[in-house]
């Protein structure tokens, strides 16, 4: 029962407290792509990959009391801190979550910034593409974003640096 | 002329009750809606399990998608045509990639694409890509024409414009079946002066806006978005069905698993319970075929597979209470052990279902780098986000909303003639 909600909790609890709605999404699709059974179904919109689903998952935990969510002004937008509630806690002592290995990726990510996960998360989108066309694809996609060769570069070492913590030998 | 610019000799019309006519003059078009793939969307319903709600919401996806082409037709041919920031050559693609927007959505897609871990867009994608009739058409507009559709249809291309044509919080999809799906289920909400919004909206740089003019006009459509969730697609009876046909769908699976030996061999289900599934398979998949099974499965041996497939079939649907989950999941817990004692696999028998197992949303504004709001355009040029602008549309989405409910089978568990206290125990919890 609301075994995806508690996949969800168990990211939080990991993680410690995520800032950023956009960074949420983002760690949670790497996670998802690298190795985690999450549930939640991503297409690429104007930022890149996007769930409906973990929007409104995240909204549900929120209501439940599970998750809290702290709203603050910076610059001219809005930003959300999110993590785990001491009932959310006690919901998952409960609902025990068996993810081997999630924390040590979910804690690394969480110490990279939204706008390097944005890239990580276009370049694992595309996947199925040579790197040369990944590559044409973020300079298009992604033309407001700068991101430069080397930082490409980077992202795809950060991949590979995330399966290997993922599916450790 | 190119086989891109061939016109029909004469202009085709399909009568359509929610846009009186769809029009046809483009050849590629015609061609596109006579593939065998686009014709297998005539059986798939739109709205899935609904018709087990609103007797009327038989129509297809195939009714939809013709819906959704012609919405775009009308805003290229008559509302975007010569306007600065379009391109005359994004009309072909415009109008392809809104017809085949939905062209890989299977039968009740929403229960087995959970079940089987399946997304529609993959076999959209597939279906134009492929050895297909549809990407043989597309071929003969450009050999990489089927690609450029393909990546419009994904929001990967780089033409934004066309993009939030056919995907974004006011597109052609949404005006459709708003319109469509209100019409077939008799509801009186869902209508909004579709018309006027076409008038108002305008490319600008990477996307639609619309002028500031036609924000009366956007409310309405954004109200008729929030009704039609609620008394729609959020329907609980409707739940109740998608509920029991994901658990027929998982019996199936676990039973195959187990090596259970079928009366009716699931013929057309094995590439997917094996995980082997290939885009023909997947063709081949409608509607009918999957009742066809449900149907048989009634004489089943298996007694859950064949109850499950007795109450889809005919309608015996499970009921539900209001669950909230962070003050009851600990009576869920004590729930699940009786129903077992009861007899009754909780697995199959006690379901919870919340708001976020939905494929439909509502409005919600500038979420920082989310999703791109509405746009509208001032009168001094400026563009700014809708619900700063309007007080009804800032009231509505600016409100969470989220529900969760328990569904059960009450006959089951009112029916005293076997364990008796321990079903007594239940309703008490259930307070039935």
């Amino acid at each position: 029962m609301l075994k995806d909600h508690a996949k969800l909790m168990y990211a939080l609890q990991v993680s410690g407290e995520i800032t950023g709605r956009k960074k949420l999404q983002k760690m949670i699709y790497i996670a998802k792509k690298v190795a985690f059974p999450f549930q939640e179904r991503f297409q690429f919109h104007f930022y890149g990959p996007y769930s409906e689903e973990l929007t409104l998952r995240v909204e549900e935990l929120c209501n439940m009391g599970f998750l809290e969510e702290i709203k603050e002004k910076k610059g001219g937008y809005y930003q959300y801190r999110y993590s785990l509630t001491e009932s959310g806690q006690e919901f998952l002592s409960l609902n025990e979550v068996n993810m081997p290995h999630l924390e040590d990726c979910l804690i690394d990510m969480n110490g990279q910034s939204a706008r390097f996960l944005e890239l990580v998360s276009t370049i694992l989108y595309f996947d199925n593409l040579e790197k040369e066309e990944v590559t044409e694809k973020v300079f298009t996609l992604k033309k407001k974003q700068n991101y430069t060769p080397d930082e490409i570069e980077q992202a795809y070492q950060y991949v590979h640096h995330l399966q290997t913590k993922a599916k450790p030998q | 002329m190119g086989y891109s610019e061939q016109k029909l000799q004469e202009e085709k019309v399909f009568k359509d009750p929610v846009h009186r006519y769809v029009h046809v003059r483009d050849q590629v078009i015609w061609d596109l809606i006579g593939t065998k793939e686009f014709q297998r969307l005539r059986r798939i319903k739109q709205l899935g399990t609904t018709f087990l709600t609103f007797h009327g919401a038989e129509h297809s996806r195939f009714n939809h998608s013709l819906g959704v082409y012609e919405i775009i037709r009308r805003i290229v041919d008559d509302v975007f045509d010569d306007r600065p920031k379009w391109s005359e050559e994004d009309r072909l693609l415009a109008l392809c990639a809104g017809l085949l927007h939905d062209l890989g959505h299977g039968p009740f897609s929403h229960s087995f694409e959970k079940v089987f871990d399946l997304d529609h867009e993959h076999y959209t994608q597939a279906t134009i890509l492929g050895e297909t009739e549809v990407n043989a058409v597309l071929r003969r507009v450009e050999q990489d024409f089927p690609k450029k559709v393909a990546e419009v249809i994904a929001k990967t291309s780089d033409k934004k414009i066309v993009i939030s044509l056919i995907s974004s919080q006011i597109d052609a999809d949404r005006m459709d079946y708003l319109q469509r799906d209100a019409y077939f289920t008799g509801v009186s909400y869902g209508h909004f002066d579709m018309e006027r919004i076409l008038r108002v909206m305008r490319p600008h740089e990477d996307q639609v806006v619309i002028k500031q003019t036609g924000m009366h006009a956007v409310e309405d459509y954004i109200m008729s978005r929030y009704q039609m969730y609620w008394q729609v697609y959020f329907h609980p009876v409707t739940r109740s069905a998608e509920v029991i046909l994901t658990k027929i769908l998982h019996r199936a699976k676990e039973l195959y698993e187990n090596g259970y030996s079928f009366r009716q061999e699931p013929t057309h289900f094995i590439s997917l319970f094996e995980n082997t599934l290939t885009l023909e398979d997947y063709l081949k998949l409608d509607e009918a075929v999957i009742l066809y099974y449900f149907q048989m499965w009634e004489a089943e041996e298996d007694e859950i597979l064949r109850d499950l497939c007795r109450r889809f079939v005919n309608r015996n649907l499970f009921k539900y209470v209001e669950f909230d989950p962070a003050k009851e999941y600990k009576k869920l817990a004590e729930l699940s052990v009786l129903f077992e004692k009861a007899g009754l696999a909780p697995d199959y028998y006690l379901v919870v279902d919340s708001s976020s197992d939905l494929p439909y949303d509502f409005y919600r504004p500038g979420e920082e780098e989310e999703r791109l709001p509405i746009h509208l355009l001032m009168k001094n040029g400026e563009i700014r986000e809708l619900s700063r602008e309007s007080e009804i549309v800032d009231a509505i989405s600016g409100k969470r909303r989220t529900d969760h409910k328990l569904y059960y089978p009450e006959d089951f568990l009112m029916d005293d003639s076997t364990k008796k206290t321990i079903k007594k125990q239940i309703r008490t919890l259930l307070d039935i």
